[in-house]
C-alpha cells in the first residue's frame, strides 16, 4: 500500500477528523474558527487533525489576511475508491458461485 | 453523521431464477454459505458475531469478523464486514419475481478501524481477488 493510501486511512480512521472532512465536503470552504464551533474541540485539537488530513491531501488550504481557509479535496479519496472496486470484483465472482450452487441444490 | 467515506458502497445486483426461499437458504445455511463465499459459523441471529474464513495469503490472515444485524427471513439480511482494518456492512436484499428473484447485495459504511494496523492490508487483498481472477481465467 503506498504511503499516501496509508495517511488516507489513518486520517479518516478517526470520527472527528471524519466529520471534519465530511464538513468541508458538505458545506465548502470553511476557516478554523468556523471548524472550531462546529467540532465541540479546542481550536489546537482541530489544528491538529487538520494537519492529519492536510498530510492525507484530503484538505488544502488557503490563506487570507488572518485566516486560513480549509476545503475538502475528494480526489485524496481515490485508495478508498480502489479499495471499493476490489470489492466488486469479489462480490461478483461471489454472485456467479452462488448461482452454480443454486442450480445444484433443490427446492 | 453523514460520512463522505460512509456514504459510498458497492451494488451488486442479479435475477437469480430461483425462489426466495431458496435463495435465503443459501444465503443463511452455513453449510451452504462455505460452498459460495467461504468457511464460517454463521447463524441467522441477530447480534451473533461470527468469522468468514479463507486460505490467508500474505499481508492477508484470510479472516473477515462479522455480526449479523438483520434477520427478516426471505426479505432481509444484513451483517457487518472487518478485515484488515478496513469496517463495513453488507446487506442483502431479496425481491420475487415472475421469474424468481431480484437479489441485490450492497456492502457500505466504508471506514477504516481505529485499532487496525493498515499497511499491507490491500496487498493482501489484492492477492487474494488477483489469485480469484487467476483461477476465473484459467476456466475460460
Amino acid at each position: 500500500m503506498s504511503v499516501i493510501a496509508n495517511h488516507v486511512f489513518k486520517a479518516l480512521a478517526d470520527p472527528t477528523r471524519r466529520a471534519i472532512f465530511e464538513g468541508l465536503t458538505r458545506d465548502g470552504e470553511q476557516t478554523v474558527h468556523a471548524l472550531t464551533r462546529r467540532a465541540g474541540i479546542s481550536q489546537p485539537a482541530v489544528s491538529k487533525h487538520l494537519t492529519v488530513l492536510k498530510r492525507a491531501k484530503l484538505v488544502g488550504h488557503r490563506r487570507e489576511g488572518r485566516e486560513t481557509h480549509y476545503r475538502a479535496r475528494p480526489d485524496a479519496l481515490a485508495p478508498l475508491v480502489d479499495w471499493m472496486a476490489m470489492y466488486g470484483a469479489f462480490w461478483r465472482d461471489r454472485f456467479d458461485r452462488l448461482e452454480s450452487l443454486l442450480e445444484r441444490i433443490d427446492k | 453523521m453523514t460520512d463522505t467515506a460512509a456514504v459510498r458502497s458497492v451494488v451488486v445486483e442479479r435475477e437469480m431464477a430461483h425462489r426466495p426461499e431458496k435463495v435465503w437458504r443459501a444465503l443463511t445455511e452455513g453449510q451452504l454459505i462455505e460452498q459460495w463465499l467461504m468457511a464460517n459459523d454463521f447463524q441467522p441471529v441477530a447480534g451473533h458475531r461470527f468469522t468468514l474464513r479463507t486460505s490467508p495469503v500474505p499481508g492477508w490472515n484470510g479472516i473477515i469478523e462479522c455480526e449479523v444485524l438483520v434477520v427478516e427471513p426471505n426479505t432481509r439480511l444484513a451483517y457487518s464486514w472487518g478485515t484488515m482494518g478496513m469496517e463495513s456492512a453488507v446487506t442483502w436484499t431479496l425481491t420475487p419475481t415472475a421469474g424468481g428473484t431480484h437479489l441485490r447485495m450492497e456492502q457500505s459504511g466504508f471506514k477504516p478501524d481505529q485499532e487496525a494496523n493498515y499497511k499491507g492490508a490491500t496487498y493482501g487483498w489484492r492477492r487474494f481477488i488477483g489469485n480469484m481472477e487467476r483461477v476465473l481465467g484459467e476456466l475460460d
